[in-house]
């Protein structure tokens, strides 16, 4: 896929005006946005997303590093340039930033009038994006008047009014309930498959990225720490904050509160084994627990999709002896069992004893 | 002392033409403050370092500027003023000297207001208009002075009572006005009628201005 952004060593610095001090808000990060995927940027506040993202439009500009969007290098470009450059990113924001001196369609066509487009075509385009995000007949209506995620419709029904290559979400759904946020979570999704649109998500819930992005970079202390498939990063997290953010997506793993909660009622040994999208796996599980003889019971865990692909993690209670469970496996059967599992490529983890 | 209300009455037409200067005076210099003053609040604004068209030397210079001159209290301006009003208006006296100093001395007071003003607005918005690709004067006129609009009329109203205020002033230079006539045909000549129906016509002046003032805000506000 061609490269539609592309950022080298960008870094950017800001000296705090109160205390004086330089603040590391972006440090040497290089990626590159696909054209026509959508890409999640997942870190916790202060991670240095929001700025990342306003480097890409160059609503501010690296301290060092270079940014390109379409070919054309913004960090190289005068500010008149920048400006034109712009108009094909569109961006939408947390408190969407609407103009509440104008009318829903008024709020629509400013993108459209700062690019000079003709009023009648002005007006065509304005009804056609309204009726795409489904609020034609709020048309007339102000701001103040629609709910919260009405109003991240009409945003980024503006943010597509000049017919953008790239669209720029900040935080776009982190100020809406959860129905909504999947609602507007699809809209998105529309916009990339039926307009082709390129989309940068940045988020710092991991849910949204694994409801629309493609890939993910996960950011902290200003750095892109990893980044990858979505499903990789979520069957797979290298980092430390990968791993952290998946574990707030899936809720497949039990809590350290949870643990504590199984262990009284299973005394058994405790293995958290991963599921992936490879076929036959269960019947392989099952025939490993078979043949070492050990009884398995589910405790625990959870199985879903990513980008229509299975995953998720199941933990067992594990216990040597067979079905008939008289006691009567050998004692290292659960660890014949484990050991059998990761030999056949089943990623496999004990829980740590209480 | 006089304790009549004839002598209201036999001045009746000082009184109506006093009541025409006093309007006419507030309504030109309104006009005049209002848009040097929208000018200098939207430099101070868009040159505050980090907004729009940051630029730290511009804003220090208009700042210092706008600084020096508010605390002038107006009576003194007036007097200051003079030779400027020489070139300007080709007099030092009467209604075209009063208004020039008022337009001046109000533009410096309409600055703050307007820089307040735009300054409450929600910089969000100013971020959705730079996204567009929008040009940062553009942004001004056709983002911040809309979105601002409604406060700003309030703010335009409040300053144009202290207009009012100025014009009678103004009777320290044989401004006209209701000023001088409650002065030189009121309190001078210990006339209580004609001071007292002086300033139930300045109230009137002013209530009226309240009032279309709040009535073009609330519009504007849809509440």
């Amino acid at each position: 896929m061609p490269v539609l952004v592309e950022l080298r060593g960008v870094s950017k610095h800001y000296r705090r005006a109160d205390t004086g001090e330089t603040v590391v808000a972006v440090e040497d990060v290089s990626l590159d946005v696909h054209q026509g995927e959508v890409l999640g940027v997942i870190g916790y506040s202060g991670a240095g997303k929001s700025t990342l993202v306003r480097l890409v439009n160059a609503l501010e500009l690296p301290s060092s590093g270079t940014v390109s969007v379409a070919g054309k290098e913004l960090t190289a470009i005068p500010e008149r340039d920048r400006r034109l450059a712009r108009r094909n990113i569109g961006m939408i924001f947390q408190q969407f930033n609407l103009f509440r001196s104008r009318t829903i369609a008024g709020n629509v066509a400013y993108p459209l009038k700062v690019a000079g487009v003709p009023k009648d075509e002005r007006d065509r385009r304005v009804a056609e994006l309204l009726d795409f995000v489904g609020l034609l007949e709020r048309a007339h209506a102000y701001p103040e008047q629609l709910s919260g995620g009405q109003k991240q419709r009409v945003g980024i029904a503006r943010a597509l009014a000049a017919s953008p290559d790239l669209l720029l979400a900040d935080e776009a759904t982190s100020a809406l309930d959860p129905e909504t946020t999947s609602e507007v979570l699809g809209l998105l999704r529309r916009v990339n498959k039926e307009l082709g649109v390129t989309i940068i998500v940045i988020t710092h819930e991991m849910d949204a990225v694994r409801q629309i992005a493609d890939r993910v970079a996960v950011m902290e202390q200003g750095r892109v720490v990893e980044v990858g498939d979505v499903y990789d990063v979520f069957s797979a997290p290298k980092t430390g904050a990968a791993q952290r953010f998946v574990r707030t997506a899936l809720h497949d793993r039990p809590s350290p509160d949870t643990l504590a909660r199984l262990r009284e009622r299973h005394p058994g040994r405790l293995v958290t084994v991963q599921i992936t999208d490879e076929a036959g796996l269960q019947n392989r599980i099952d025939a490993v627990f078979r043949s070492a003889g050990v009884t398995a019971e589910l405790v625990y865990g959870g199985v879903g999709e990513i980008r229509e692909r299975r995953i998720g993690s199941l933990t067992y209670e594990l216990t040597a002896g067979g079905i008939a469970g008289a006691g009567a496996g050998a004692p290292d059967a659960v660890d014949r069992a484990v050991a059998a599992l990761r030999a056949d490529g089943v990623t496999t983890d004990e829980e740590a004893a209480a | 002392m006089n304790n009549s209300f004839q002598s209201v009455i036999d001045t009746f037409d000082v009184f109506l033409a006093a009541m025409r200067d006093t309007i006419v005076m507030s309504l030109v210099s309104l006009v005049i403050a209002g848009i040097i003053g929208l000018a200098l609040g939207l430099l101070l604004y868009a040159t505050r370092p980090g907004n729009l068209l940051g630029n730290r030397t511009a804003y220090t210079i208009i700042n210092v500027v706008v600084n020096l001159v508010r605390p002038i209290p107006f009576v003194i301006f007036l007097a200051a003023i003079a030779p400027l009003s020489r070139v300007v208006v080709q007099t030092t006296i009467g209604v075209p000297a009063v208004t020039f100093a008022i337009s001046l001395a109000a533009a410096f007071a309409v600055s703050r207001i307007v820089e307040q003003n735009l300054l409450a607005v929600d910089p969000g918005v100013v971020e959705a208009a730079r996204a567009s690709g929008a040009h940062p004067v553009s942004i001004l006129l056709t983002v911040l002075i809309p979105e601002g609009l409604g406060p700003l009329i309030l703010g335009y109203t409040f300053i144009y009572i202290g207009i009012v205020d100025m014009t009678a002033q103004g009777a320290l230079i044989g401004g006209g006005g209701l000023g001088e006539y409650a002065i030189t045909y009121g309190s001078q000549r210990y006339d209580w009628w004609i001071v007292y129906v002086s300033v139930a016509a300045i109230v009137v002046i002013v209530q009226l201005g309240q009032f279309v003032g709040n009535r073009l805000a609330r519009a504007t506000l849809r509440r």
